[in-house]
């Protein structure tokens, strides 16, 4: 992030922050602090409909373990950028990275809501209370402190703002440090949030449950981390009215159908290595919901299997649409639809469940408006 | 080159961690020396429920109400109110004792204290822990942040948690460790009028388990009732049913120190079928070949460095 250099110069958008869009965005997270609120006074089971056998709901899966992989656009462009250096997706670095920090910063604070004794979540870090062979132990660590390593991360985007050209520099030193931490500890707590689910045991469905959770559960946040690049390319050219990179979109889009291949190979093989491969023709919920994944994974290898297909804006998003389902869904089925404690319990998000994620969702999409329209967040391009 | 040879390194780790070799492969915990636990034994169990009523009492836990009127505890299942339940098996007729055709049967619903417990190993803060002599199972709230990964992780759904307070607490059985401080047993073993319900050493609990299922069917013997190391209870006298030839506990996710009897399949009564294998052994197996001592996260992390150093300098040069 140093280096804007040889690449066009990042500059604040500017514009209106008051709009219709902004408005409702605001209306919707105004009204999941209400209900946290409510949450707060009369506990957890007053606004959701989690119980003993669905102890996780929404909450978790979708905020933390969904969210923290949408957010994952910038540990991916970090990791083409400084570590395979392909230099030419420079400027789309920051602009993913600010959207990490928002998607790292509310995935880690929702999970407080969910946390019933949220006033002891410092024990994770002291030690004496600290239980390091907890799969949950490291996924929290390391969530906190990636969301740390990025603030410092994108801080020259406020030093520029703000002048402060020395501690900029000073910064600028140690940045290779930052992003190396930047890459390593999605990549351990991105296989961890996987990993989570191997002590469930025989309660994970066997389509879901493997010692390759990790991997699995790695390969497909650094897929998500391509789709959602795309997927906000696609958006915010269209929103704020850019020209849409789309030289860019194109290889990227190259890569993540490679890396894809990859892991429906990885997937089966596991399946099929495990035995597992029979209970995806078992009828039932189980069954249906793992065929509707893998044929969200396969949709993008298909639409753009031909190279022409690549250079097609709308194939491109509906591809990076696709693939953020099917990552959505991987998570969903191995912590929801594949898991039973026991006979009798049942689990659908209830309406205040549902528009606490919402509103975060919208929090999340007001920050990052607000913020490319104040701080140099995307590359300066001609106006039109 | 050398960042294709780190990459490659890499993966190979990567390769090695996902088929976790055996040689550092954590094995189940062992039994604590001094195990004290319950022996269950289901053709006993006349389904009183004094056990649920006393375990209330002895915990200080509310009524918990599922009729219209609310006139006395009839909790369906355990919960954030409910420490132990009786719950019945019921097929056809229902009208033979411990028969899995036209028959009923009993079984408890509570903590089984397992030897190698999810709980603990779930737990980020230590809120669950085992003691290493009488291998209680234990829950601190003062340390606990709510988490509910305990809840999800035992593998016989036992933590509960309570939805309905704006200060919750996770609830399960503890083998009444706080009753032991004043001398006392497990309030539902000291109740239990047939010694279905029997508190002792495990070791004496296996050996008394044993020698039931060594009995012949319709045989004449003698339970013991309450205490088993103390035999502060005269004992009951009884014939032996047609016991299913296992003691489950002794090996389900290696072994807890609950164990229990039955002529009815343990499946039919809600225990399900489980590996000998502890699920923690194999999570903390996993997370100590991905993290034991940081080793390969530093490595990555050092390769890591070394190429982003260099490729953000690359950067400043093109300046
Ligand atoms: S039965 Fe469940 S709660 Fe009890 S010790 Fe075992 S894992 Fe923990
Ligand atoms: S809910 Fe409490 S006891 Fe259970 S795993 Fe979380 S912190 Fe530990
Ligand atoms: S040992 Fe105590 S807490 Fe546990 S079920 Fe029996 S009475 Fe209840």
């Amino acid at each position: 992030m140093s280096a804007t250099h040889k690449h066009p110069a990042l500059t604040p958008l500017g514009g209106p922050l008051v709009t219709p869009v902004t408005v409702t965005l605001a209306i919707l997270a105004a009204t999941a602090f209400v209900i946290l609120g409510i949450r707060f006074v009369f506990g957890i089971g007053s606004v959701t409909n989690v119980n003993d056998g669905y102890t996780w709901g929404i909450w978790v899966v979708y905020d933390v373990m969904v969210g923290s992989a949408f957010a994952c656009g910038g540990y991916t462009m970090a990791l083409l950028v400084y570590i395979f250096n392909k230099g030419e997706y420079h400027p789309m670095v920051r602009p993913a990275l600010l959207a990490s920090l928002f998607g790292y910063t509310l995935a880690g604070a929702s999970v407080i809501f969910d946390l019933g004794r949220y006033w002891n979540t410092w024990h994770i870090f002291w030690p004496g209370y600290a239980q390091v062979n907890s799969v949950m132990f490291e996924v929290a660590v390391c969530i906190t402190a990636y969301i740390i390593v990025m603030w410092i991360e994108f801080s020259p985007a406020f030093l520029e703002k703000f002048g402060l050209k020395d501690i900029k520099k000073k910064l600028s030193k140690v940045l290779f440090l930052i992003i190396a931490l930047g890459v390593l500890l999605p990549s351990m707590h991105q296989s961890s949030l996987g990993s989570l689910l191997v002590v469930y045991g025989y309660q994970i469905h066997p389509l879901w449950q493997t010692l390759m959770l990790p991997v699995l559960y790695l390969m497909t946040a650094v897929l998500m981390g391509f789709a959602i690049v795309i997927f906000e390319a696609c958006l915010s050219s269209s929103g704020f009215r850019r020209p849409l990179e789309l030289h860019l979109l194109t290889k990227l889009s190259r890569l993540m159908t490679g890396l894809l291949a990859v892991y429906l190979v990885v997937r089966l093989g596991d399946l099929a290595v495990r035995g597992a491969l029979g209970f995806m023709f078992e009828p039932g919920v189980e069954g249906l919901m793992f065929w509707v994944e893998m044929g969200l994974f396969a949709a993008p290898l298909v639409l753009l299997a031909n190279p022409a297909s690549r250079l097609n804006p709308a194939r491109l998003f509906i591809s990076a649409f696709c693939l953020l389902l099917a990552g959505f869904l991987l998570r969903i089925n191995s912590y929801l639809v594949g898991y039973e404690t026991g006979a009798g319990w049942h689990y659908f998000p209830s309406v205040p469940e549902i528009m606490v994620s919402v509103g975060m969702i919208a929090l999340e999409i007001l920050g990052y408006i607000v913020l490319v329209r104040y701080l140099p967040i995307l590359p300066r391009e001609e106006k039109i | 080159m050398k960042r294709r040879d780190f990459l490659k390194g890499a993966l190979a780790g990567g390769a090695l961690l996902a088929s976790g070799s055996p040689a550092q492969a954590r094995p189940n915990k062992t039994m604590p020396p001094e195990a004290v636990g319950l022996l269950y034994d289901s053709t006993l169990c006349i389904g009183c429920k004094a056990c649920v009523a006393a375990c209330k009492e002895a915990n200080g836990m509310p009524p918990e109400f599922s009729t219209a009127e609310q006139y006395w505890d009839t909790p369906l299942d355990i919960s954030g109110k409910t420490l132990n339940v009786i719950k019945m098996y019921k097929a056809g007729s229902g009208e033979i004792k411990d028969s899995e055709k036209n028959g009923y049967a009993f079984m408890k619903v509570s903590c089984l204290h397992c030897v190698d417990p999810s709980c603990v190993s779930a737990c980020p803060v230590s809120a669950m822990t085992k003691d290493p002599v009488n291998g209680i199972v234990s829950y601190d709230k003062g340390a606990c942040i709510g988490c509910r990964y305990c809840v999800a992780a035992c593998p016989f759904g036992v933590p509960r948690f309570q939805y309905d307070r704006p200060f919750p607490q996770i609830t399960k059985c503890q083998l009444c460790v706080h009753r032991m401080k004043e001398g006392k047993y497990a309030a539902c073993a000291e109740v239990c009028p047939t010694g279905s319900t029997l508190f002792g050493k495990v070791s004496d609990l296996h050996a008394e388990a044993k020698r039931r299922l060594a009995l012949k069917p319709g045989e004449d013997t003698e339970f013991p009732r309450g205490n088993l190391n103390t035999h502060d209870q005269s004992s009951f006298p009884a014939k032996a049913a047609k016991y299913l030839p296992q003691i489950y506990g002794d090996k389900e996710v290696g072994g807890t120190q609950m164990l229990k009897l039955s002529a009815v399949p343990f499946e039919k009564l809600g225990m399900p079928t489980l590996p000998e294998r502890s699920y923690a052994a194999t999570s903390e197996t996993m997370q100590h070949t991905l993290y034991g001592g940081l080793v390969l996260p530093l490595v990555f992390l050092g390769g890591l460095t070394y190429i982003a150093k260099r490729n953000v300098k690359d950067d400043d040069e093109n300046e």
